[in-house]
């Protein structure tokens, strides 16, 4: 029984905040994972890992303010999507990630220096924290992903088309330049529920980690993305097990453990040659 | 005017930040400019991201900043060119990397912040400052700089070839490969000495911005090469000069950040750039976000 209280010890499932961070993390795990199928399938990683961590920005501003850092986050990690939306096209879309991100950190680091914000709620937002997670957190992101689940069940087909194949879905009639708006707001959205909880640097791993690896396990793409629902979930699982064990920073465990289903995604594929993909034309 | 710019000359810590900053400047430029035309501006910046993990261990090592830096970040590079082999994994084997990286980088930072119980050095690495930069590191920021630009220097005419346009280049039996690995040295280089000496945040603007801002208004590799640094150091010496100037103002003599003056530069000559293109550039570039 010695190892199982290691892994499970009492306070795990007991401990109020550990509660809330069950049902918290849970919920942005599918959150994140539901977009990210979006952006692996359209290959817009530097985006997810951008609009996070712009987001930031908004938090450290908020703190100079006065204001709430949640809507900090929320106004940046809008503002940054839709700086992307006007200044990008899809070619180029890196060099004015890079920018819209760039102006952003600029901001923060304006923001930080005039506010002299104490630097451990900086780190926190940073790197995220599982313990000051309130009941009022969880409702509030319970909602987010209600609203983005309502998004993507009305959009899904002319979602998942404009991401594979852009010019069909145009002359199909699907709007461009509207889906991809949409599709930046959904990861502003997701970013804005991620953030005080794993982290600016790496809500991101819970956005493209399980997506990536259910690409190679998926035969369909309905299948894809509930594999990366599941996956994301597990993850956020194990990860709040090994810190609660550990008293390490949880955004670690997520790094790892979606970087491993990462790895068995691509062994999985090797194995039995599977060409990436697979699961991501739709029929 | 004069009067300013003598004083700001005689100021302790601001000849060495135009010294630095300039050598950064200039290798990140030229770099820049095929990053931008390679289409590899993610990696560019994850590696920023990914050298700072190395240097938060090389903290905890004992060892110089300057080696994580520039080890973990080569160390990146690599993984990322080996695992996106085929164009469609390059960008997620870029973000899983980076997602890896960040999150070890999470891990030292923590171990840091338990050692030394203040958050002073992880931010310190995270944020960077081109101020405090240590005088002795001059010498080896200067020989890797001259390290990429040969490196690219030697790799010029394939180099092209196989960033315009890559299934000729290959046709015409230039190793895609090999090319892409050492391009992927020389970039590794450029970012991490820039992430050393002004933080992650500017290692990504000063590789990023003047470049993109430069291929708007020529075509030709060779001057958009040239015009990248130029616009690079621009930004870093008036963004340095303005930071230093910034401490009479409010609120109080606390200064305000020279990343975000240089940032600022930065984007305020990106926009000027689409904004005002040139007519008569010559197009040897293919217009890679016209050609969608």
């Amino acid at each position: 029984m010695g190892l199982w209280q290691t892994l499970f010890p009492s306070g795990l499932f007991t401990a109020s905040f550990m509660q809330n961070a069950w049902l918290a993390g849970t919920a942005v795990a599918a959150l994140s994972a539901l977009v990210g199928f979006f952006v692996v399938l359209r290959g817009a990683t530097f985006v997810a890992h951008a609009v996070p961590r712009a987001s930031f920005a908004g938090a450290a501003g908020a703190v100079l303010a006065g204001g709430d850092t949640v809507l900090g986050l929320a106004i940046f990690s809008a503002l940054s999507a839709l700086g992307m939306a006007a200044l990008g096209t899809r070619r180029d879309q890196g060099q004015t990630t890079a920018l819209v991100l760039m102006a952003a950190l600029g901001l923060g680091s304006l923001f930080l220096a005039l506010g002299g914000a104490y630097a451990p709620e900086v780190y926190a937002l940073l790197f995220g924290q599982i313990v000051g997670i309130g009941r009022m957190d969880v409702y509030a992101i319970l909602g987010l992903l209600l609203l983005a689940l309502a998004a993507t069940a009305l959009l899904y087909r002319p979602l998942l088309w404009s991401s594979v194949a852009p010019d069909v879905a145009e002359a199909k009639g699907v709007p461009r330049r509207r889906m991809e708006i949409l599709f930046l707001l959904l990861v502003a959205l997701a970013a804005t529920a991620a953030v005080p909880i794993v982290g600016a640097l790496l809500s991101f791993s819970l956005m493209v980690g399980p997506a990536a690896a259910a690409a190679y396990f998926g035969r369909s793409p309905g299948q894809a993305l509930g594999i990366a629902v599941l996956i994301g979930i597990l993850s956020i699982w194990l990860s709040l097990v090994f810190a609660y064990d550990t008293g390490l920073p949880v955004g670690f465990f997520v790094a790892a453990v979606t970087a491993v289903f990462y790895g068995l995604g691509r062994l999985w594929a090797h194995l039995w040659q599977i060409e990436r993909g697979r699961g991501q034309v739709p029929v | 005017m004069l009067g300013f710019i003598e004083s700001l000359l005689a100021a302790p810590t601001v000849a060495p930040a135009l010294l630095i900053g300039s050598l950064v400047a200039v290798t990140s430029g030229v770099v820049g400019v095929f990053v931008v035309l390679r289409g590899q501006s993610f990696a560019g910046h994850a590696l920023g991201d990914i050298g700072t993990t190395g240097a938060a261990a090389a903290y905890l090592g004992g060892l110089p900043a300057l080696y994580g830096f520039v080890g973990v970040g080569v160390l990146g590079g690599l993984a990322i060119e080996g695992l996106g082999e085929r164009a469609r994994e390059r960008d997620v084997a870029t973000g899983i990397v980076l997602s890896l990286m960040l999150g070890v980088g999470a891990l030292l930072l923590y171990f840091m912040t338990q050692r030394t119980n203040a958050t002073g050095g992880p931010v310190a690495i995270l944020f960077g400052s081109i101020f405090t930069v240590d005088p002795s590191i001059m010498l080896p920021v200067a020989l890797f700089s001259l390290l990429a630009l040969l490196l690219l220097a030697f790799l010029y005419r394939p180099l092209v070839f196989a960033s315009v346009s890559p299934q000729a280049a290959q046709a015409k039996g230039v190793p895609l490969q090999g090319v892409g690995l050492l391009f992927m040295l020389a970039l590794a280089i450029a970012v991490e000495e820039s992430a050393l000496v002004a933080g992650a945040l500017l290692s990504t603007a000063l590789l990023i911005g003047p470049a993109a801002s430069a291929v708007r208004w020529t075509r030709q590799i060779g001057a958009a090469a040239a015009l990248s640094a130029l616009l690079g150091l621009l930004a870093v010496s008036v963004g340095i000069a303005l930071a230093y100037q910034s401490y009479f103002w409010p609120p109080g003599h606390r200064g305000w950040p020279v990343s975000f003056f240089i940032v600022l530069l930065v984007l305020t000559e990106y926009l000027l750039a689409r904004l005002l293109p040139a007519r008569a550039a010559r197009r040897v570039l293919p217009r890679r976000e016209e050609a969608a």
